[in-house]
């Protein structure tokens, strides 16, 4: 029992990290890595209730989102060097312009 | 009696086919053969007209039945097409195709040259075949049918020199004064359908005999349908039309204005007596509104200058005349005084035709005079007529109007003391604005323009031939004893008093005021007007208020059209649509537009301020699950 | 070929025209052209001969088609003629070719597109007429508002964005509303038969609550009503109207406004009796005001098109009220009335058209005389007048005559029974055939009489009607007048649908003890 709750804290640690960097950093590549971490941070909790449920679904789920997240840092670094490209910064202030 | 010859439907056809041979071929082909098309074929159908007579006599006056299609089939309702000829619809029959075929005859002079003449004798032809359809439909929607297409070939005629703007409007008026009319006239019909169940006049007419309709569903439906007949015969209050109408070629007011259209109003009640003998307070409506029309269209009269409005106000006085004859139950005897009404106005309108076309289209009397030398047989012609119409002994007007002031004094159904007072003053005043204008028009010295003098001849045979026929007939229509041969089907009433006496002195009373009125209007009229002149300077306030047609026009305009006009264009367009409907749509977009304004700044394009929102956001979910879960 | 074939051959024919025109050069218009006149002809026959075939006095489908679409929602692909669709089925078949005959010359820019979206509108009209699954029924519903958004919206006039959107948010607003009530209506079938069904015939025999049925009736009479349109949803007609090409005109008077009422007779008051009976004293009204209020505003206006657009209003006013007087009168002059609407307002659609391609402008006070510059035109102007304003021989009278027939029929009884209400507004209704002569006689006294004048763009150049423009008449004004002279041929075909849709409103009537 006492593992599920580590595991949880260290998942919710993971999460909270990668948020805080996010809202700290000014550099959209370390952004970008940032959500990675609160990405894993709740995978990992995902794995901890699946494990806690025994629900084979949820081993399934979690290398779907496994593989969305692969797909979606494969897609996002390439936008983000098109971005460097057209203006020579990582800070995402001066991207402000692209909001909808 | 079921006859399935095809005489009748053969009958309402030949005009039919003459409207379309001349509409689509007669521009191309010129006019003789719009002659042969638009003469020849109304020609036909009078002899048709008598063939179906002589049939009808032939079997004993028993009703001929012609079913020609089943128009539809609702239910256990079948509304059929079919054709009913009876002493009555055969006497209007052969008024409309007689007097029409004289006054088609007559147009070939009177049209002569003109840019629309194919244009014009389809039209006619048209105007014939839905006259025809009124008066020989068995059942109401037939008799509507007929009822509406002559009201669009009326349209049609008037407005015939569509250039002119005020022609135009003046058959749009004509078309929505009826329409006015012809609403109460459809409920008048659905009123009977839902009681009666069938449209058909003659079982209509025994349903209502059979004394089981409530009175107040008779007394609905008498008047309803009378308000359609004020709009087609011009009855007080929708007769505002007819003068106007006058803006029509002048055999065109001759044959719809004065002779047949018009006189489809006293056909139908005619037609429905069985509902008005079961409705008396429809009937005491009817005669008051006949006899006021009458009185106050002879007042009208009495100033016109214009040839033609003061025969059109004399047409509207007759018209009145036969309604009072309906409103007292003498039904025979106002169709009689349609049948020489027909005749002697005809004579009228195509004398005047005749005047205005020797003037080149003058039309104010106070610009004529000392015509009769000049054109002595329109001139001959036109005395008969205003003599028969001012109903001197023995022109057949003496008989017809004779014969309903007898009734409006006499009948058992209404008659009453002050309608024949009213009336029998009328036939003063008739007697009176006719002299009026025979001296203005042909006596005297000339008051002509000197161009127009110059000008001056006579018509053509076609016309002048149609106004000898015409004028015989004025003298001896009178002759023939019409209510007598109709009573079979209109009884006449029974009568108050039963006396010859009184009979004979109310025939004396009335020559005496026919000899009054001439006299008066030859001492006042005989010099161009100098004395009438000098008499209504005395009272010039009613002079206006004649010349002014009692400002009922005005009246209309002010409390009908203006203000349904303000209401369209003020109430529903700019309030309703524009501002209440349009506005709240408009506001409601507004709106959107507006939040979505205020929400666009939270997303304000910076990435840390989304972090920021949903790191709140988080805490809020936490907080919520840890305080309710 | 099977005859319930040739039903779905009817249908599915304009998506066949459709995929051939694809394979066209976008550089030979006329070859398009051609294409679809051919398609659409093709069409009509089968109409014609499907409408020859339809036997009277039966009762239920003829030609039907159910074949599962999605299984698990119960719902069918199910299609099939009766009595209350036939007609308008034969209407749109029969526009379509003279809506590709009349744009022959006004629509020059992207042509393919243009005869695609006629065609495509062609199938999703017909569809939503055919459809007997109410999940069928609404995809066609929905799947028509895009053609035509994009016809306004591509060839339309100066204003055609802003009258696109007022169209859209309009239809969508009832949609929205009609969804919610169709979802809510297949929950329903679920939990009382225990399997999901979309079908019409189905639905029919649901018990519902009377609350229920009010709230479900709003949501698809809202809908239907926008569609008529009913004042006082109706703002969206003219400016459409105003802003569409001719051909969308055409077809939106012609056609899509008779969704609405065919909505109410085919859904709104079958599937919802009570509520419909609760609801007719309100509809009455909305009925007689549309006629009043249409006739009041057509009188106003100086553009030919909004004089046409509002007279629209009224003339589908005589529709509703004979819907509501659920009798066969005023029922059967409703159908009439809407084939006859659809004709006549779809012909002087045309004939304003055909004016503005000569002299483009629409505005009334330009004009004057026509009848001596252009004669031909001029007739059939009139012809088309005397239709809209019902005169008698015009399918316009043989419509209005039942519908008012019909009102006062129904309202008589209730009169006599000491309710003056339902005859104040049949009699009131009795009234829109007077402000009707006003109105049309006043577009004709401007336009046709008085002295001839055009506007100054297309004097140099006026010509009477051509042959192409003349057999478009023709065929409309054939078709009126055969309507305003036989009926009955229709009326029989109609009859038994018409005669089991008072049967299922009218039940209710009797124990509610009057609407």
């Amino acid at each position: 029992m006492d593992n599920t709750h580590l595991l949880l804290a260290v998942s919710g640690t993971l999460f909270t990290l990668g948020l805080v960097g996010v809202i700290v950093r000014r550099n959209l590549l370390v952004m970008l890595m940032f959500l990675e971490l609160m990405l894993n941070g709740v995978l990992l909790s995902l794995a901890v209730f699946t494990q806690l449920l025994g629900v084979e679904a949820g081993a399934v789920l979690m290398l779907l989102v496994f593989t969305v997240a692969a797909a979606e840092i494969a897609i996002a670094v390439p936008i983000l060097l098109l971005l460097v490209r057209a203006g020579h910064t990582l800070d995402p202030g001066a991207y402000g312009g692209l909001k909808g | 009696m079921t006859a399935m010859n095809g005489m009748l439907t053969l009958l309402v056809l030949l005009p039919l086919a003459g409207f379309i041979l001349n509409g689509v071929l007669g521009r191309r082909l010129g006019p003789v053969f719009v002659n042969g098309v638009g003469v020849g074929l109304p020609i036909l159908a009078f002899l048709t007209a008598l063939w179906a007579w002589r049939t009808l006599e032939a079997g004993g006056g028993v009703p001929i039945i012609e079913t020609v299609f089943t128009w539809a089939v609702i239910g256990e309702h079948v509304f059929e097409v079919a054709f009913y000829l009876d002493r009555l619809s055969a006497v209007m029959a052969l008024i409309v195709t007689g007097v029409g075929a004289l006054i088609h005859i007559y147009s070939i002079g009177y049209m002569r040259g003109d840019e629309g003449y194919a244009r014009y004798f389809a039209y006619l032809n048209l105007f014939l075949f839905f006259m025809l359809l009124l008066v020989l439909g068995r059942s109401l929607l037939v008799l509507f049918v007929g009822w509406e297409g002559v009201g669009l070939a009326s349209y049609l005629l008037i407005g015939f020199w569509f250039q002119d703007v005020t022609k135009a409007r003046a058959g749009r008026k004509a078309f929505i004064t009826n329409r006015v009319g012809d609403a109460g006239f459809l409920l008048g019909m659905f009123l009977i359908f839902t009681t009666v169940g069938t449209l058909e006049m003659d079982r209509i007419n025994e349903a209502f005999a059979g004394g089981l309709i409530p009175l107040g569903v008779a007394t609905a439906v008498g008047i309803l349908l009378f308000i359609g007949a004020t709009g087609k015969s011009a009855q007080i209050p929708l007769h505002v039309w007819l003068p106007d109408a006058m803006a029509g070629p002048t055999p065109v007011s001759a044959l719809i204005h004065a002779a047949t259209m018009v006189t489809a109003g006293v056909y139908l009640v005619a037609r429905m007596s069985g509902v008005y003998l079961e409705a008396p307070a429809a009937s005491t409506l009817i005669a008051a509104i006949g006899v006021l029309t009458a009185f106050l269209a002879a007042t009208i009269a009495l100033v016109q200058t214009d040839i033609k409005k003061v025969l059109a106000y004399s047409t509207i006085s007759q018209l009145g005349f036969m309604f009072l004859a309906l409103g007292v139950g003498a039904y025979g005897v106002a169709v009689f005084h349609l049948f020489t009404h027909a005749f002697f106005k005809a004579a009228l309108f195509l004398g005047a035709g005749s005047v205005i076309h020797a003037l080149n289209g003058e039309q104010d009397i106070r610009r004529m005079g000392g015509l009769a030398r000049r054109i002595p047989w329109t001139f001959g012609t036109f005395a008969v007529a205003t003599a028969a119409i001012a109903g001197l002994p023995p022109l057949a007007g003496f008989f017809s109007k004779d014969a309903i002031l007898w009734f409006a004094l006499a009948s058992g159904q209404g008659g009453a003391a002050w309608l024949w007072a009213l009336g029998s003053l009328t036939a003063l005043l008739t007697a009176l604005y006719m002299f009026r204008l025979l001296w203005l028009v042909f006596l005297g010295r000339s008051r002509m323009e000197p161009e127009t003098e110059r000008h001056v001849h006579e018509s053509p045979v076609t016309m002048t031939a149609v106004l000898v026929v015409l004028a015989f007939f004025s003298v001896i229509a009178g002759w023939f004893a019409l209510p007598h041969y109709l009573e079979p089907l209109l009884p006449v009433p029974a009568l108050r008093f039963d006396s010859a006496l009184l009979h004979w002195a109310q025939i004396g009373f009335a020559v005496v005021l026919a000899l009054l009125g001439l006299a008066a209007a030859a001492w006042l009229y005989q010099d161009g007007g100098r004395r009438g002149d000098e008499a209504w300077e005395r009272f010039q306030r009613l002079h206006r208020m004649l010349a002014g047609k009692y400002f009922v026009d005005e009246l209309y305009e002010r409390t009908l059209q203006r203000p349904w006009r303000w209401l369209s264009d003020r109430i529903f367009l700019r309030l309703g649509d524009r501002v209440l409907i349009d506005g709240s749509l408009h506001g409601l977009a507004g709106l959107a537009r507006w939040s979505a304004a205020v929400f666009a700044r939270v997303q304000s394009g910076s990435l840390h301020w989304y972090a920021w929102m949903t790191l709140f956001g988080l805490v809020a979910v936490l907080i919520w699950v840890w305080r309710h879960v | 070929m099977s005859e319930a074939n040739a039903l779905n051959l009817l249908l599915f024919l304009p998506v066949i025209g459709g995929a051939l025109l694809l394979l066209l050069p976008e550089r030979r218009p006329d070859l398009v052209r051609g294409l679809s006149m051919l398609v659409l002809t093709a069409q009509l026959a089968l109409a014609a001969w499907l409408y020859v075939q339809f036997e009277a006095g039966v009762s239920g489908l003829q030609f039907e088609t159910r074949v599962p679409w999605i299984a698990t929602w119960g719902v069918h692909y199910h299609i099939g003629l009766d009595g209350l669709n036939l007609l308008l089925v034969l209407l749109t078949a029969f526009l379509g070719p003279l809506v590709v005959a009349g744009a022959f010359t006004s629509i020059t820019r992207d042509v393919k597109l243009f005869h695609g979206m006629v065609l495509f509108l062609q199938f999703t009209m017909l569809g939503t007429f055919l459809a007997q699954d109410l999940f069928l029924f609404y995809v066609f519903w929905e799947a028509m508002l895009i053609p035509m958004f994009l016809i306004i919206g591509i060839w339309g006039g100066e204003r055609r964005i802003y009258a696109t959107l007022k169209f859209f948010l309009y239809t969508a607003f009832g949609s929205i509303l009609m969804l919610a009530a169709v979802v809510y209506l297949a929950f329903t079938v679920l939990s009382q038969d225990g399997s999901p069904s979309f079908a019409i015939a189905d639905l029919h025999l649901l018990e519902l609550a009377v609350p229920v049925q009010v709230l479900l009736l709003t949501g698809f009479a809202l809908s239907f009503a926008i569609k008529v349109p009913m004042v006082p949803l109706h703002t969206w007609l003219p400016d459409a109207h105003v802003e569409a090409p001719t051909a969308g005109s055409v077809i939106l008077a012609g056609v899509l406004l008779k969704m609405g009422t065919y909505g109410f007779l085919k859904l709104g008051f079958p599937l919802f009796p009570d509520a419909a009976q609760l609801a007719t004293p309100l509809i009455m009204t909305l009925a007689v005001v549309s006629i009043l209020y249409g006739a009041g505003l057509a009188l106003v206006q100086d553009d030919i098109k909004k004089i046409i657009a509002y007279s629209s209003v009224s003339h589908l006013g005589y529709v509703m009220l004979g819907l509501v007087s659920y009798n066969l009168l005023g029922v059967q002059g409703a159908v009439i009335q809407m084939v006859s609407h659809g004709l006549v307002a779809g012909g002087l659609f045309l004939m304003v058209g055909m004016i503005y391609e000569r002299c483009h402008s629409r505005d009334l006070a330009a004009y004057g005389g026509l009848a001596k510059l252009l004669p031909v035109y001029s007739v059939f102007f009139m012809l088309l007048t005397l239709a809209a304003i019902g005169l008698p021989t015009t399918s316009g009278f043989t419509g209005e005559f039942l519908v008012l027939l019909g009102a006062f029929d129904a309202a008589w009884p209730l009169f006599e029974q000491g309710r003056t209400y339902p005859l104040a507004l049949a009699s009131a209704a009795v009234l829109g055939i007077v402000l009707g002569a006003l109105y049309m006689l006043r577009l004709v006294r401007r336009l046709l009489f008085g002295d001839a004048r055009v506007p100054e763009a297309g004097g140099a150049e006026l010509r009477d009607l051509n042959l192409r423009e003349m057999s478009i008449l023709a065929a409309l004004v054939a078709a009126i007048f055969y309507i305003g002279l036989f009926p009955n041929d229709f009326l029989q075909k109609t009859e038994q649908a018409v005669i089991e849709y008072q049967e299922r409103v009218l039940p209710a009537r009797v124990e509610e003890g009057g609407p």
